[in-house]
């Protein structure tokens, strides 16, 4: 399973659950608290973290691309 | 003399103030989007769409098309909702610029920055608790003070006026208030966040204040820094004092529950979401429908206001482990809308989170025995206000 996240800047409120959720994953800007993408394709173990922020994401600014490796 | 008005999608069963009146539930079963009377101190009464399922609430609240609809108007009386600044005014764009001024205060990093300083305070608000000594009020001595000292540190506000600003709030929140004691109202919070402003402006202090002052100055109005800080202001106390009150009384009815907040730290996040969650205790400001639209194949019309009850949105999502009508702690946190959802989800809420994760623990440790001064049905609680709150918690040790 291959997992590609994408993130809205534009979209962003600052509420912070991508960073409590999957902190090796995403980070805020110190200046303005908008998301930072750490990393656009995470490895399998951190898959479901990211779910949960996207998940959790009050303005819907994580976009998650997943393919399965076997199709 | 009438009965004190409660808002209908946040009234509360008559026996158990932590449980949704029956009729919300019921609502929430029924087919189609019922049209209530909301009684409201500035608009007046008004009719509006009342939402009380868990994916209409979440879909509304981060629908563009449903707007705050609260247009500043110089012409008109000051109000909470005709009030330049205060966040929960604006849509779209305006609303993104102004909440990016400050969203850099609240970012997780900073907020656990804040750790030590939250700690400290909490530290000192048990020794005044062990100096008042069995019998003392859990509200005066630890719900209320703490959350108020965090934001006055934060926001730079004098603590010593906190008298007049926690009364201030009080009113602000009170349903069952006049238009014209609401006008009166803000007219003194913007004279007293005026004065505060003046000063940051002739010499900004190191906090919220100060610094918004600092890098955006040059973009904000005298009104729009008064707006910004009564907001901040207001938001910072009275909903995580509620929150801390509330989480002390059903704890101590629970007592394997508190349990669990008290000696196993990895435990406490979890716990606090399930509090939030089942305590629910400020409403979603109403929205107004800028176009026709359909919410889950439901009509709303053009204009027409649309209020969200998140207290029973909370007990109904989809998805979710285990009987939601039941505080427990120990279960995989269910996504709550307690802060609201979509773009005006709640600023402070990270910092509401540290606040309740540092203290509540911190209270069971220092006072293992304590235990509640009345009777569970006695305990005194606010039900007719936009904030849920406890009014007197007595407690013994």
């Amino acid at each position: 399973m291959t997992l590609k996240v994408e993130v809205d800047e534009q979209r962003c409120v600052s509420a912070g659950h991508c960073v409590t959720s999957a902190p090796d994953v995403f980070d805020q800007r110190d200046d303005d608290g908008v998301v930072h993408l750490l990393d656009g394709a995470p490895p399998e173990r951190r898959h479901e973290q990211v779910r949960e922020a996207a998940l959790l994401c009050p303005a819907a600014a994580i976009l998650l691309r997943e393919r399965d490796g076997s199709a | 003399m009438p009965e004190p008005k409660a808002l209908p999608f946040s009234a509360r069963d008559a026996t158990c103030p932590f449980d949704p009146a029956a009729e919300l539930y019921e609502l929430q079963e029924r087919e189609g989007l019922p049209r209530v009377p909301v009684p409201s101190p500035i608009m007046g009464e008004f009719e509006a769409v009342e939402l009380t399922r868990y994916t209409d609430a979440k879909d509304a609240m981060s629908d563009p098309r449903l707007q705050m609809g609260f247009v500043f108007d110089p012409e008109q009386p000051r109000t909470m909702m005709n009030q330049p600044g205060n966040l929960l005014n604006y849509n779209g764009a305006d609303h993104r610029r102004l909440r990016r001024m400050l969203t850099s205060a609240f970012t997780v990093k900073r907020i656990r920055g804040l750790l030590p300083k939250i700690e400290e305070i909490v530290d000192s608000r048990l020794d005044a608790l062990e100096a008042a000594g069995p019998g003392a009020d859990i509200v005066h001595e630890f719900s209320t003070p703490i959350p108020t000292l965090v934001i006055c540190e934060l926001l730079g506000v004098p603590y010593e006026d906190r008298e007049s600003f926690q009364r201030r709030a009080k009113i602000g929140l009170d349903v069952n208030t006049t238009r014209e004691e609401q006008i009166a109202n803000l007219a003194e919070m913007d004279a007293y966040m005026g004065r505060l402003v003046a000063e940051h402006r002739r010499s900004p202090g190191d906090n919220l204040l100060g610094s918004v002052v600092r890098d955006f100055g040059d973009q904000l109005t005298e009104d729009e820094l008064t707006g910004i800080g009564n907001m901040l202001l207001v938001a910072g106390h009275e909903t995580t004092a509620s929150m801390l009150s509330s989480g002390v009384a059903l704890l101590l009815q629970n007592p394997d529950q508190l349990a669990v907040v008290r000696d196993d730290p990895e435990a406490v996040g979890d716990a606090v979401e399930e509090l939030l969650r089942y305590c629910s205790p400020a409403i979603a400001l109403p929205r107004e429908a800028a176009e026709d639209m359909v919410v889950n194949g439901q009509w709303i019309e053009k204009g027409e206001r649309v209020v969200t009850s998140l207290l029973v949105a909370n007990r109904r999502i989809p998805g979710a482990e285990g009987d939601l009508d039941v505080l427990d702690v120990r279960r995989t946190p269910a996504p709550h809308v307690t802060f609201g959802y979509g773009p005006h989800q709640c600023l402070g809420q990270q910092l509401a989170r540290a606040e309740l994760r540092v203290a509540l623990p911190a209270l069971f440790k220092r006072f293992p025995t304590l235990a509640l001064g009345v009777p569970e049905d006695e305990v005194d609680y606010r039900t007719t206000a936009l904030v849920f709150a406890v009014n007197k918690l007595p407690v013994t040790w």
